[in-house]
């Protein structure tokens, strides 16, 4: 697009009382930029004024006036560049005159004043013309192929819920299901929990109703005793090869190479070709994960439903409660089992079993947690299980041991409803053993509300284990990506797919890939079809976002995308490592191969690329670095005492909109730092901190969000990444003579504006206090 | 695609309703999203943390406004009441009221006319414990970013004098409220919660005695931007507390007040013994509950974190009642469930751990909905077209009002695609 530039500077909101608009306007001017003024621009008339340049062909406009998180609507111009120049916030807002005082006549051209302020303002106008002229408009990628074809992994309740809802919006669903039969633990239990209103009643089993409605969808086609292969390529063109469980194919899914085999017997790293050579060992008889099956099936997204299976307990873990040693002792869900096929009967003689115990916690030492994986869900179920015991003997008798009755919400009324049954005995209690009496077993238990030990005859004792999800033995999801099969993250999660994010609980770090059911949380039917809804939903979201080329959360809507300039790749992988959402594959010598709709636009790759050939239309090495390069350096050439420069890299996700928070409070701190926002502090390539430094700055920050367990990061590993390039840019810049203080990274979470103007400050001190940066005036 | 058919309401800019909201945008659908505070967040723009992560919810809000910023298939209305729907799935008439903010679009936010009012009125936003102007910005992070001019100052010369500071016109002191009619195909309700109200727990003391606030009074003085700017202190006589007590179920799991289990305060008043300790390394914390309800692998990690500090000490037994020494302490009294002792536990201060109500339990939605007794809003799928997301449909915390939002969503979607 040929660019037809304007320069918008308002006056309101205090901008023209604080700064020397003529000096302002002087800048643009000097490039050959017009510029307008307007005391009001975000009013009507401003508006106009606007609008006529843009009839007359302006195409390019940069406002200054207040910052990008506001008037958003006011200043979007479709077809346009629009870039924001923030002179309110953080400028004038934040360095109010009576802490900066302007410079009186006479100080003016003098070499020992300036005016901080006005510099900033100017800085800032400068910055944003040279991002401007390096900018494009994005346009929207669309893949080769495209489909809104949806697969379901796992043919439980959930599967089957998450099917019939695509299917009701309009879309072709697949279900496959590794058993010989849909229905999953849902069509193996007597009873279920209320799944409604007034949640007081087991009922029937719903799974056969929702199995009678899927088959009237003839948009759903269901693949029993079928397992996925791989799934290779990106949302709305997904290839997936099916297989059946336990089969060995061509198109199983390629394994990274386990760290260990990635070194020889020294303990030192093989060589890239070496290793290549080991890992086309490790996967013989594997077709790499480019090649794509020519009988794979198209998909555009993918629920994962998989589920989970019994907690299997580990040697004697529970021997204190007799699991192992004595046969009447089980756990929920072989309980369920026996109480599916009939009435309950002791497994040791067959006798019928009376008097049964269930254990909610397994209480060692004054540890009172539930069983491993387990949640309200195993609660809920040992109420249920006593209430089977009621069903099956007119004067068989239940006790519940728990630590916490864990019923939370309307799950309530059905723990009141159990507690109006005279034979179930619900008590809190430590069990500390268990032990064979006769022909049945004594349960020993302390602390109870019935009194401090008590004992109870039990002809069974049941365990209220937990629920394993299947990603803890399997990948399931088999993705022909170059990080590997499964979803990532689950490590935080104990193998669970979770999201780590509470505002976003389907996020995930495999685009188009929807966790829902026990592989996300052990939960119950009833929040496993509200979560197969949810998913299917996100997994409709994604399939249309593809087609309109615009990227999934949490940049919904963006069209750009990560553009690379091959020809300087030298095959280093780090963006095929680092992307916190496998988008990359490289292929065998290293060359990445883009996959655009799984990326979400952080930029991560750009920041990792040492070649720098990676970068956005709208966003990119250039533009940020010709933003760095417009920063005024002043030197001693210009004032006795030049004023320091420095450097901030903002995450504008959260810490930019901070300090556009310390700004409205006006709260202020040093005029001489410059600020930038990025996408994500992944996103920062070390070039724009050398570029920063080698001008003559004297210190370069990044702010971002918090890293580690409970990240806050919306790109997951962003500033993380960040992190580690920090600490070896501090190697860099050491070999250079300088010091490594000079550049630092902070977290800031987006409510700490009252603590950024000292973490400013403080640092700006620092880095006074090691005095300029010696490169300046080169 | 088929082609969409009709739009979609959703009632109630809180979280869940964001969500619901949002995801349909996304997915491609027109959206209507009516809040009747003059910003958008509901309750979670009122809480300092999430639990487990504790985590500002702002920062999950910012991106949720920059979602709208970004997507004009969403339209916000703020200030705005449904006061009747009717029709039928896929065929809805919706009458909104909207009352004045007395403030335009012209608002820029400088914040003059907040500097020359003289009126203060007690912040709702912070449930009176502190005092605001009465042409005010309800929080910092607020979207829209607009101040509002308090209807209690219209007609008094502060209001004149806010509207002569105005540099841009933006104060409206005749804007009156209006009706608008909206043709939607479907509805989603998430109209949310209101914290119990605390005074009607007779036993407790709350209202009677100053140093007994309330879990959501907590989460004001723990947030940098609440009244006392996050320090936490007695209201009495604005001291540190060395010791603070919860009493759990507050209200909630109560025959005479609120029978079912509001799901959040075990996990609240854990996350808020983390505000406590983290000011106040010395202060001990009491816990009275009936059941901890942590359940899963990560509330269960983040319960065991707490259970580890030594500061900290749960009483399994539910507070029967409180009595107020002459320094302002809040003695405790409670009967150990498990000892069967009875304990009298003097504190500096206590919080109370009241449940959620649905907002429909005081007053019906003006539509033809189910509920159960508790005022909940019964999802009926087979019928469609309206449907109740979040907490106005049970008890729920963040992340499962969110899922359940997201799924209601495609609910909605589905009653225009049939």
């Amino acid at each position: 697009m040929d660019k037809k530039y304007g320069v918008y500077i308002c006056t309101g909101c205090g901008i023209g009382d604080a700064l020397d608009m003529k000096e302002l306007c002087d800048v643009p001017e000097e490039e050959g930029f017009p510029v307008k003024t307007h005391p009001f621009l975000c009013g009507k008339e401003g508006v106009e004024l606007l609008k006529t340049d843009i009839k007359d062909g302006t195409n390019t406009l940069l406002i200054g006036a207040c910052s990008r998180r506001v008037n958003f609507d006011v200043f979007r111009f479709d077809g346009c560049i629009v870039d924001r120049v923030n002179l309110r916030e953080q400028v004038v807002w934040s360095h109010p005159r009576s802490e900066f005082p302007a410079l009186t006549e006479e100080q003016k051209g003098d070499e020992e004043h300036f005016d901080r302020v006005q510099m900033l303002a100017e800085d800032y106008l400068k910055m944003g013309m040279a991002k401007v002229g390096k900018i494009d408009l994005p346009e929207p990628y669309k893949p080769d192929t495209f489909t809104r074809k949806i697969l379901v992994i796992g043919g439980g309740i959930t599967g089957i819920s998450a099917a019939i809802d695509a299917a009701k919006a309009g879309y072709e669903v697949t279900i496959v299901e590794k058993e010989a039969h849909i229905g999953g633990y849902a069509a193996k239990v007597r009873k279920q929990l209320p799944i409604e209103d007034p949640y007081e009643e087991l009922i029937p089993p719903v799974i056969q109703a929702k199995i009678d409605e899927l088959e009237k969808y003839s948009d759903i086609t269901v693949r029993t005793n079928t397992v996925v292969a791989r799934i290779a390529g990106q949302p709305g063109e997904f290839t997936v090869t099916l297989k059946k469980p336990g089969e060995k194919i061509e198109f199983d899914v390629p394994f990274p190479l386990p760290e260990e085999m990635k070194l020889d017997e020294n303990g030192k790293d093989l060589d890239v070709e070496k290793q290549h050579e080991v890992y086309l060992e490790y996967n013989k008889g594997r077709a790499d994960i480019l090649t794509i099956d020519p009988s794979g099936e198209a998909f555009g997204a993918v629920i994962l439903a998989a589920g989970w299976r019994p907690y299997e307990p580990e040697g004697d873990e529970f021997a204190h409660l007799g699991l192992g040693s004595l046969p009447d002792v089980v756990t929920n869900c072989q309980f369920e089992e026996m109480a599916a096929n009939g009435k309950i009967m002791r497994p040791s003689d067959g006798r019928e079993a009376k008097s049964v115990v269930f254990v909610q916690s397994p209480g060692k030492g004054d540890d009172d947690s539930d069983f491993e994986y387990a949640g309200s869900v195993t609660s809920l179920v040992s109420l249920k299980q006593a209430k089977y015991v009621r069903e099956d003997y007119e004067d068989g008798k239940a006790y519940i041991f728990y630590q916490h009755m864990r019923t939370p919400g309307l799950a309530e009324n059905f723990y009141k409803s159990i507690q109006q049954d005279e034979g179930i005995f619900l008590t809190k209690g430590e069990v500390v053993s268990v032990s064979k009496n006769g022909e049945g077993m004594i349960v020993e238990a302390d602390n109870t509300l019935l009194g401090e030990k008590i004992s109870v005859k039990a002809d069974m004792v049941v365990l209220a284990t937990g629920m394993v999800p299947a990603t803890v033995d399997d990948p399931v999801v088999n993705l022909a990506y170059r990080q590997g099969p499964s979803f990532r993250d689950i490590g935080l999660f104990d193998g669970f797919c979770d999201s780590n994010f509470i505002c976003f609980p389907y996020e995930t770090q495999r685009t188009g890939i929807y966790a829902a059911g026990g592989i996300r949380r052990s939960m119950t039917m009833e929040e496993s079809i509200e979560d197969a809804t949810g998913a299917a939903l996100k997994a409709i979201q994604c399939i249309e976002s593809v087609d309109r080329g615009v990227s999934v959360h949490p940049r919904s809507g963006d069209m750009s995308f990560p553009d690379f300039f091959f020809q300087r790749c030298t095959q280093c992988k780090r963006c095929t490592d680092e992307c916190p959402f496998g988008a990359l594959d490289d292929d065998e010598k290293g060359t990445p191969k883009p996959n655009p709709a799984r990326c979400r636009r952080c930029g991560t790759c750009m920041g990792a690329c040492p070649e720098r050939i990676i970068g956005f239309a709208d966003y990119n090495i250039d533009s940020v670095g010709s933003m760095v390069k417009a920063v005024g350096v002043p030197s001693e050439d210009d004032y006795d005492e030049p004023p320091f420069r420095i450097l901030g890299l903002v995450c504008e996700n959260d810490a930019y909109p901070a300090l556009d928070m310390a700004g409205l409070n006006r709260l202020s701190f040093s005029a001489d730092v410059r600020f930038i926002p990025v996408r994500c502090l992944g996103s920062v390539n070390v070039i724009w901190i050398k570029d920063a430094l080698s001008q003559g700055m004297d210190g370069v920050f990044l702010l971002g969000c918090k890293h580690g367990d409970d990240y806050q990061c919306h790109f997951v590993k962003g500033s993380e990444l960040a992190d580690v390039r920090m600490k070896k840019i501090g190697e860099a810049l050491t070999s250079l003579a300088l010091e490594e203080e000079r550049v630092t990274q902070f977290e800031v979470a987006i409510d700490d504006c009252h603590k950024l103007p000292k973490m400013i400050n403080d640092f700006v001190e620092e880095v006074e206090g090691l005095g300029p940066n010696p490169f300046k005036g080169f | 695609m088929a082609e969409n058919s009709g739009s979609i309401l959703v009632v109630g800019g809180g979280i869940s309703g964001l969500t619901t909201a949002l995801e349909a945008a996304e997915t491609g659908y027109e959206v209507f999203l009516v809040e009747k505070n003059p910003y958008l967040g509901g309750r979670v723009s009122q809480l300092n943390q999430y639990f487990p992560k504790l985590c500002p919810p702002s920062c999950g809000l910012e991106i949720n406004f920059r979602r709208i910023k970004d997507n004009p298939k969403i339209k916000v209305l703020t200030l705005a009441e449904v006061e009747e729907v009717h029709g039928k799935p896929g065929n809805y008439d919706a009458t909104i009221k909207i009352s004045p903010r007395y403030v335009n679009e012209n608002c820029t936010c400088c914040g003059d006319c907040e500097n020359v009012c003289e009126t203060e009125i007690p912040s709702e936003f912070n449930f009176g414990m502190n005092k605001i102007r009465g042409a005010f910005l309800p929080f910092d992070m607020a979207f829209p970013s607009r101040y509002v001019i308090s209807p209690q100052i219209i007609g008094t010369e502060d209001a004149k004098r806010c509207k002569a500071a105005c540099k841009y016109d933006a104060i409206d002191l005749d804007m009156a409220a209006k009706t608008i009619n909206l043709k939607v195909g479907a509805v989603v309700w998430a109209t949310g919660w209101e914290p119990y109200d605390a005074a009607k727990i007779d036993n407790l003391g709350f209202a009677r005695y100053p140093n007994i606030i309330t879990n959501m009074m907590m989460e004001r003085l723990a947030s940098p931007s609440g009244p006392t700017s996050g320090k936490i202190i007695r209201p009495s006589d604005d001291k540190e507390p060395e010791s603070i007590a919860f009493v759990q179920c507050a209200g909630s799991r109560d025959e005479n007040h609120l029978p079912y289990c509001s799901y959040i305060c075990c996990m609240a008043s854990l996350k808020q013994t983390t505000y406590i300790r983290e000011c106040y390394p010395d202060a001990k914390v009491y816990i009275f509950y009936i059941d901890v309800r942590a359940p899963g692998q990560r509330y269960e990690k983040f319960y065991k974190k707490i259970k580890a500090d030594e500061n900290v000490i749960l009483i399994k037994g539910k507070v029967a009642e409180v009595e107020e020494a002459e320094n302002g302490n809040i003695t405790v009294v409670a009967e150990n469930a498990v000892t069967g002792e009875k304990i009298r536990q003097e504190a500096e201060m206590v919080v109370l751990a009241t449940g959620m109500q649905p907002t429909a339990a005081a007053k019906k939605l003006p539509a033809d909905l189910r509920y159960n007794a508790d005022g909940f809003v019964i999802n009926d799928f087979e019928k469609g077209g309206m449907f109740a997301a979040g907490c106005a449909n049970k008890p729920a915390d963040v992340v499962s009002s969110n899922q359940n939002a997201t799924g209601m969503a495609l609910k909605a979607i589905q009653t225009l695609r049939n």
